[in-house]
């Protein structure tokens, strides 16, 4: 019985559910971090904060923008606030407010977007958000990170609540295949390496990193050392661990549950092009929207799958093959 | 005056020389500077000065981000002139660096900037972010059990913005009886009447649909700006307070005020002479 990318990793719980969880064990801790929704909580999780901290929650409806503005004014009076609601309302209603009141005077408000990707499914593209990593890079300063399984999204909220200013962090839907055990630490700008090789490397963020592993595994079988980085950290992106790995490499698939233009595809390219250029190729949504159905179904129509990784792996090993002849 | 004795005693004379000498930089600056939104800045003069100076507002300009200060949110950023003229003369920097404006390098840019001018509470200048922003520090000022009380100035072609009234409506949910909304009503947006373009009227009338106590004052009479913004302060109703003041463009100046197309311009050097000398009475 393979999952929703197409391998047999076991499901742990789903990003959003281990970030509602961490919020909790965060609010214990720290009486400065007060949690802004916009009534969703049932959806992200974020009601088992209201449940312990009920005068820390604030339900502002159905009105992103105004969320992130008072997320700002919380901000200015030395909260740490947590704004969480699905990432295609969160990112897109309220992006001039993400830019002018939080970006800009650079305050410690940390958006957790949830329903991020085509890993939704049922519930179709309106809900989808396929274009937040592209618009949280353009947003100057924002930390940006994509955990791929429930034990990195709890280290991941940590690191965003631990980070002096302004961080987007995108969580999903349905139960996310295991990557780590106890123990996974996130840093920001630091890539964790799932796996290392020589042949080829997969960089991936979000659910794609289980798919990138899986393919690791098949490609093994045909005696083909593929490294794994985990790009939790899209931005600020570790140049270092990308250009290494171009270097001892020489041939990069970059894997993203997101649009083509502007994510992590672009990051990487952006790093690869400046330090040490190497054939790469690309997984993700390419230039369209998505559409109805179950996750597995929209994730093998949508070619994000360990399967996909693999062929995509192939393709950037015959171009590696034939720029060394 | 009815109550005098439980509100802070004004000495109008006093407020007065101050809003003249206030009217003045917002010339001078905006002047110097060859860009800018004086006419704008005039009309909420009373309303800043009665702020200020008044004794409503608590601050200290020792001390700009004093946890118990009231605050003062310009949410109609582009009266920036006004806004840096009132915090030098209440002595959050020198009056002097008011010749600096909207010049690179200064801390002064057109629009405000949290980050880079002290007293400076939002960084403003897209218009109808403020009130958010109002309420979030309305909500942490309840929440530490401090007795500050939020105010947020916005234009009256400004709440033309939808999220203004996502603001209003929260702002009534969350009972929020320390935050007060001026809208400085000067009845002109950017290339025309506010009835011609998008009307916002009747403004008072709307708040009070919404939940909130609102009252229209002359934006210019510094004893009703006064009763009318130390008022809320003393308010147990558990609602915020909409002050509707109504104002004119380019206040002061007897050639800019009004209908007369001055939006977003700083008047020429001549100009400047002959309001300079209209606002040294």
């Amino acid at each position: 019985m393979t999952n929703l990318v197409g391998t047999d990793a076991p499901l742990g719980a789903a990003t959003r559910e281990a970030f509602g969880d961490e919020l909790v064990a965060l609010g214990k801790e720290h009486a400065e971090i007060v949690v802004i929704d916009g009534d969703v909580n049932n959806s992200t999780y974020t009601n088992k904060f209201m449940k312990e901290f009920p005068d820390r929650f604030f339900n502002c409806g159905i009105a992103e923008s105004n969320m992130i503005g008072i997320a700002s004014g919380l901000a200015s009076c030395g909260k740490v606030a947590f704004v969480s609601s699905f990432s295609a309302f969160l990112i897109n209603n309220a992006y001039e407010q993400l830019r002018m009141s939080v970006a800009y005077p650079r305050l410690n408000v940390k958006c957790v977007g949830t329903h991020a990707g085509i890993s939704i499914g049922e519930d179709g593209p309106s809900q989808m958000a396929l274009e937040d990593v592209a618009a949280t890079r353009a947003l100057a300063g924002f930390v940006v990170l994509v955990p791929a399984d429930e034990k990195s999204t709890r280290s991941a909220i940590r690191a965003a609540y631990a980070h002096d200013g302004p961080v987007y962090v995108r969580t999903g839907r349905p139960k996310a295949p295991i990557v780590y055990a106890d123990g996974v630490e996130v840093r920001i700008g630091k890539a964790l390496q799932v796996r290392d090789g020589i042949d080829v490397t997969l960089i991936a963020n979000g659910l794609m990193v289980a798919a990138a592993v899986g393919a690791a595994d098949v490609l093994a079988r045909e005696n083909l050392r593929a490294r794994v980085l985990d790009m939790v950290s899209t931005k600020p992106i570790d140049e270092d661990a990308i250009a290494k790995a171009a270097r001892e490499t020489g041939a990069i698939v970059v894997a993203e549950e997101h649009l083509h233009a502007g994510g992590l595809g672009s990051a990487v390219a952006e790093t690869v092009a400046a330090t040490a250029p190497v054939p790469i190729e690309f997984v993700d949504v390419g230039d369209r929207y998505g559409e109805s159905g179950t996750p597995e179904e929209l994730m093998l129509h949508y070619g994000l799958t360990a399967s996909d990784v693999v062929r995509a792996a192939k393709r950037v090993l015959d171009r590696k093959q034939t720029l060394s002849i | 005056m009815a109550g005098v004795t439980t509100r802070p005693a004004i000495d109008l004379e006093v407020l007065r020389e101050r809003a003249l000498r206030i009217r003045r930089e917002i010339i001078e600056s905006t002047t110097a500077a060859g860009s800018g939104h004086p006419t704008t800045s005039l009309s909420g003069v009373e309303i800043a000065v009665a702020l200020y100076f008044g004794g409503i507002l608590r601050y200290d300009a020792k001390r700009p981000r004093w946890p118990d200060r009231d605050r003062f949110i310009l949410s109609e950023g582009h009266g920036a002139p006004l806004l840096y003229a009132v915090l030098a003369e209440a002595g959050y920097f020198p009056t002097a660096e008011l010749n600096t404006l909207r010049k690179f390098g200064s801390p002064l840019e057109g629009h405000p900037n949290m980050r880079k001018v002290p007293g400076v509470e939002a960084s403003t200048g897209s218009l109808g972010e403020g009130l958010s922003i109002g309420i979030g520090h309305a909500l942490a000022g309840r929440l530490d059990g401090k007795d500050y009380h939020v105010f947020v100035m916005t234009g009256d072609g400004e709440i033309e913005e939808g999220q203004v009234w996502e603001a209003a409506m929260a702002a009534v949910q969350f009972n929020l009886s320390n935050l007060t909304l001026i809208v400085n009503n000067n009845d002109f947006q950017q290339t025309a009447s506010i009835e011609k373009v998008m009307n916002t009227k009747p403004i008072a009338a709307k708040f009070e649909s919404f939940g909130w106590i609102a009252v229209d004052i002359d934006g210019h009479d510094l004893t009703a700006v006064h009763e009318a913004l130390a008022v809320p302060r003393r308010s147990s109703e558990g609602r915020p307070q909409c002050v509707v003041a109504h104002t004119v463009k380019g206040k002061g100046v007897s050639f800019i005020e009004g209908p007369l197309g001055h939006h977003g311009k700083a008047l020429t050097a001549d100009e400047a002479k002959r309001a300079l000398a209209e606002l040294s009475r």
